[in-house]
């Protein structure tokens, strides 16, 4: 984990983290709902958030670093600007998803995106699976795929 | 003024429904209603046209043919008028009850939800004692949907019967299995029942506050149940007077973030604590000291939004479906390759090869079925020999297989077994909360002795060292994870044992 700094950038964030932290502070096992809320305000957990929200909450700095690299949800780095995520799990596999990963992930036609595997999306019967930038698709092709992420490439 | 029923289930939107239902709004004269999915995903988006009080369906409706929907046209094209979804044979002969309301109410309005029988249960419930409730829950003989199968009343009777200052219900909504998603679509299309079901499970064990643990991967369940809850609160079914019985009950959600092992009862419990989703050690159990120490009913879902109807229409009635102790109906998940993958809601007993060819219709590439994983990732695979198993916990067991949550996955015959033997060793190593050393190195080792096997190095000394693994790991793990990822491989090497003879010569034999 790394050091805060306390560049002016880095103070704005403490304080907007911070508040974000003491909203939640009353309610039980408040951890998990600040991490998404951080998710969805940054995008990514910094590893400087991980002492201010500890702060907040009176857990130890452990504690919550502990939980954010436990989880998948909670990136430290900033997000990439595309991000497709193709599900790996048997039902998906059974119609052929393990080709279409690492189709995509050898394919340099998504340019910065990344591609990352999940596993199962709920969406079983209409396979294989995917989220592109977050939007749930079915029935995914590698002609689809190319279809949904047009212009990624640059 | 014409109306239209467009799904709005994430699976059906997966698909488009959003684009159609977004072509028929910009139509005069069309009102829109956006409704769960019937479960026939196979023929999403399934549009539902109101003529004369009844509902017709159209199969696979694309944004360009809302017109020939309404003018008719539609009708003429081979397998796309699905006629009356009523009486539609993939829908008639199924025996809804859990899922009764799915697909067919607007899943936003509350007096829809009330219109359509809802509330019956709670009503009947809040006029009963706690024990009363309880007992009507043992009587139906109702069973863990989560896959367990532990029977629902006698969870109850403990956390009723434990003394203390603050008890919890919680939901068990991480339904991260693969093959699953009945929890899914009965929340995005009924949310109101899990609300009910869990006000009623409050009542019989004497909680004010619930928790619905729901994973970030649903984020149009999360969305539906949300506004349930907030109406519920607004029509005075939840917060501190029930439905006018003086009761108080609070419920909230939260998300889950992305950790398979949060489905396991006690990680759940864990993650809803803010803490890292680590198995605990039991005992003692969540009934007693479950969320934050206090006695707690954990249920998953299915089970919560069965009770209502259960209350509604007694214990009994639930209790005359199904087949030996596995009482009442199972929410089926017909997924992977099949031709009409979907939800079939049954009594038990119903034979696994009925579910593949009456409702799943074989596999849509049209090759033959090879294997079937039932019950989810941890669950056994299964050759075309058993295919008369009944749905059934106790003959699944003794089968060395399980019922599990319902789901099933089924695979044609160009599946290799030993590369699902290995992806089960590897889901393992990846989810693994890593608090026993079985679940935790077990994992890893596997799929290393698989890659070896695949590789055609010494199979024979590896398959005997890979059954030991298996062992440790089936005795010494903590949880269900550990404990039962040998099933998946062991049900493959004991079914396919043709797909682990290898020879080092194979080309695709090489290790990724």
């Amino acid at each position: 984990m790394s050091t805060p700094t306390s560049s002016p950038a880095t103070a704005e964030r403490a304080a907007l983290v911070r508040a974000v932290a003491e909203q939640h502070r009353e309610v039980r096992g408040p951890l998990l709902p600040v991490l998404h809320e951080l998710i969805s305000e940054f995008g990514y957990v910094d590893p400087a958030d991980v002492p201010v929200v500890a702060d907040v909450l009176n857990l130890s700095a452990a504690e919550v670093h502990g939980v954010v690299s436990f989880y998948h949800d909670f990136r430290t780095t900033p997000p990439p600007p595309h991000v497709v995520a193709l599900c790996r799990g048997e039902a998906c596999q059974a119609v052929g998803a393990q080709a279409l990963y690492d189709d995509a992930r050898a394919s340099d036609r998504l340019g910065e995106a990344e591609v990352q595997q999940v596993f199962c999306l709920g969406n079983c019967a209409l396979g294989p699976s995917g989220l592109v930038d977050g939007a749930l698709h079915g029935r995914l092709s590698p002609e689809r795929l190319a279809e949904l992420t047009r212009g990624w490439g640059g | 003024m014409t109306t239209v029923y467009v799904p709005g289930d994430a699976s059906a939107v997966a698909v488009g429904a959003d684009e159609v239902a977004a072509a028929f709004a910009e139509l005069v004269d069309v009102t829109v209603v956006r409704t769960g999915s019937r479960g026939l995903l196979w023929a999403e988006p399934l549009v539902e046209l109101e003529v004369d009080g009844v509902r017709l369906g159209f199969a696979n409706v694309e944004p360009g043919e809302v017109g020939s929907v309404l003018d008719g046209s539609l009708e003429r094209l081979e397998g796309r008028f699905l006629g009356v979804v009523d009486d539609h044979p993939w829908l008639a002969p199924q025996r809804r009850v859990t899922a009764a309301r799915v697909g067919v109410v607007d899943p936003a309005s509350i007096a829809d939800y009330e219109a359509h029988g809802g509330w019956s249960g709670l009503r009947r419930a809040l006029g009963l004692s706690p024990a009363e409730v309880v007992a009507e829950v043992t009587e139906s003989g109702l069973r863990g949907r989560g896959g367990a199968g532990f029977p629902a009343g006698v969870k109850w009777k403990t956390v009723l019967e434990t003394p203390a200052e603050q008890k919890f219900v919680a939901c068990n909504f991480d339904e991260g299995d693969s093959g699953t998603f009945a929890d899914r679509m009965v929340v995005e299309g009924d949310p109101f029942t899990l609300v009910e079901g869990m006000t009623i499970a409050a009542h019989a064990v004497g909680a004010t506050e619930g928790y619905v643990y729901v994973r970030s991967e649903y984020p149009h369940a999360i969305a539906a149940l949300r506004r349930a809850i907030e109406a519920a609160y607004t029509h005075g079914f939840l917060g501190d007077d029930v439905a006018g019985s003086g009761m108080r009950f609070d419920l909230h959600v939260r998300v889950g973030a992305g950790a398979y092992i949060c489905g396991e009862e006690s990680s759940m419990l864990e993650s809803l604590e803010g803490k890292r989703g680590e198995v605990r050690a039991k005992p003692p159990i969540p009934a007693i000291a479950g969320l934050f120490g206090q006695p707690t009913a954990v249920n998953n879902v299915l089970t919560l939004c069965t009770v209502p109807m259960i209350l509604a229409d007694g214990g009994a009635a639930y209790a005359e479906l199904g087949t030996g102790r596995s009482r009442g109906t199972q929410l089926f998940q017909l997924a992977g390759n099949v031709a009409r993958g979907g939800l079939v809601e049954l009594p038990f007993g119903v034979t696994l090869r009925e579910l593949l060819e009456d409702y799943a219709g074989g596999t849509r590439t049209g090759r033959p079925i090879r294997a079937v994983q039932v019950g989810g990732p941890l669950g056994a695979y299964l050759s075309p020999e058993q295919f008369d198993l009944p749905m059934d916990y106790e003959a699944f067991a003794e089968a060395g297989a399980m019922v599990g949550h319902g789901g099933i996955v089924v695979f044609d015959d160009s599946v290799d077994m030993a590369r699902m033997a290995r992806f089960a060793m590897e889901f393992c190593s990846l989810e693994s909360c890593g608090k026993c050393t079985p679940c935790r190195v077990g994992s890893v080792r596997g799929v290393e002795t698989l890659d070896r096997i695949i590789a055609g190095d010494d199979v024979a000394a590896n398959l005997v060292l890979l059954d030991d693994l298996c062992e440790t790991m089936t005795k010494g793990s903590l949880c269900a994870m550990g404990g039962l990822t040998p099933m998946p491989v062991q049900s493959a090497i004991r079914h396919f044992p043709e797909d682990f003879d290898r020879s080092p010569a194979t080309p695709e034999g090489a290790v990724r």
